[in-house]
């Protein structure tokens, strides 16, 4: 209990990333929390990988997680720029209004 | 002992905070827990011996992200209880998901093992911490065999950052703005004209 191992990072990254998955499943409407939710998921897949970067003394997984905080960054940037936008053209961001392209 | 006891006070609160995002009424509300989130998974990454990825993460994710999700928040005016009406219909099959993922994630977790020496030979062995830091260690790989991918993670943010702008800038029909090109581009005939008058004729 006291001797924290490679398994207690993984449990903690495994609840966190369950929890990114519970939110995206129980704000169906709210694009925001949708968002902060798969932020979540990508901080639960960077424990991950420093975890196991550290335990099997690899620097690979840090290298990697730079670039998923890379990608993360930009998703967000990118995902509000369109929340935006549709906030301004149809004066509501619930997600369940958003099916202009179906066919 | 003291590892352990910071080990588990950084991974409640995270869990804690994770749980409050997606279950708090506010939004933000929401965006401050996700702050609280990273900042204790920045602790976890220094238990780890990552101290560069802590602090990227706090400069990047608390800094930049969740400064951008609480701009968005606070410049949309959006009633948000309407959009927790759904929260009771979708939390039986949410909630199931959720724990079957859990529950799987967690098998893999505790049946995991190093079967064989694996520790013993990685691709790019950690330094050992009194011949090089965690920031120098990342550097000079970052720089030297992942040169590449650096780049082309700078290609990624160069294009994120050109897509926000795109989509997010709208071109004003009703504000006068000095347009440089017009400007430049206007010839001596395009603004009068010569025109001989005869005596005592006028302009007809």
């Amino acid at each position: 209990m006291m001797e924290i191992g490679l398994a207690h990072y993984l449990t903690v990254a495994a609840i966190l990333f369950s929890i990114g998955i519970f939110g995206i499943f129980m704000n169906r409407k709210n694009v925001i929390v949708i968002l902060m939710s798969v932020e979540l998921i990508l901080l639960a897949v960077n424990i991950n990988f420093v975890a196991f970067s550290s335990y099997l003394n690899d620097m690979g997984g840090q290298i990697f997680t730079m670039f998923i905080l890379t990608v993360a960054a930009g998703e967000a940037a990118i995902g509000l720029a369109i929340l935006v936008i549709y906030y301004r053209n149809r004066g509501t961001i619930a997600v369940e209004d958003i099916h202009l392209m179906k066919g | 002992m003291i590892y352990a006891l910071c080990f588990y006070l950084f991974a409640t609160i995270t869990v804690f905070s994770a749980i409050m995002v997606i279950s708090s009424r506010n939004p933000v509300h929401s965006v401050l827990y996700l702050i609280l989130a990273f900042f204790n998974s920045a602790g976890l990454f220094i238990l780890l011996g990552a101290e560069f990825i802590a602090m990227i993460l706090v400069i990047v994710y608390v800094g930049a992200v969740a400064v951008l999700f609480m701009f968005v928040v606070m410049m949309l005016d959006i009633d948000y209880s309407e959009l927790r009406k759904g929260f009771q219909k979708y939390l039986p099959i949410g909630g199931l998901i959720g724990l079957i993922l859990l529950a799987e994630l967690l098998l893999v977790g505790f049946g995991w093992g190093l079967s064989g020496p694996v520790t013993t030979d990685p691709a790019t062995a950690i330094p050992a911490l009194s011949e090089m830091s965690n920031t120098e260690a990342i550097g000079s790989l970052l720089y030297t065999k992942y040169a590449f991918l650096f780049q082309m993670a700078g290609l990624i943010l160069l294009v994120a950052m050109i897509g926000a702008i795109v989509l997010t800038h709208r071109a004003r029909p009703d504000v006068k703005k000095q347009n440089i090109n017009d400007q430049v581009m206007r010839r001596r005939g395009d603004a009068y004209d010569i025109v001989k008058v005869k005596p005592g004729q006028g302009l007809g």
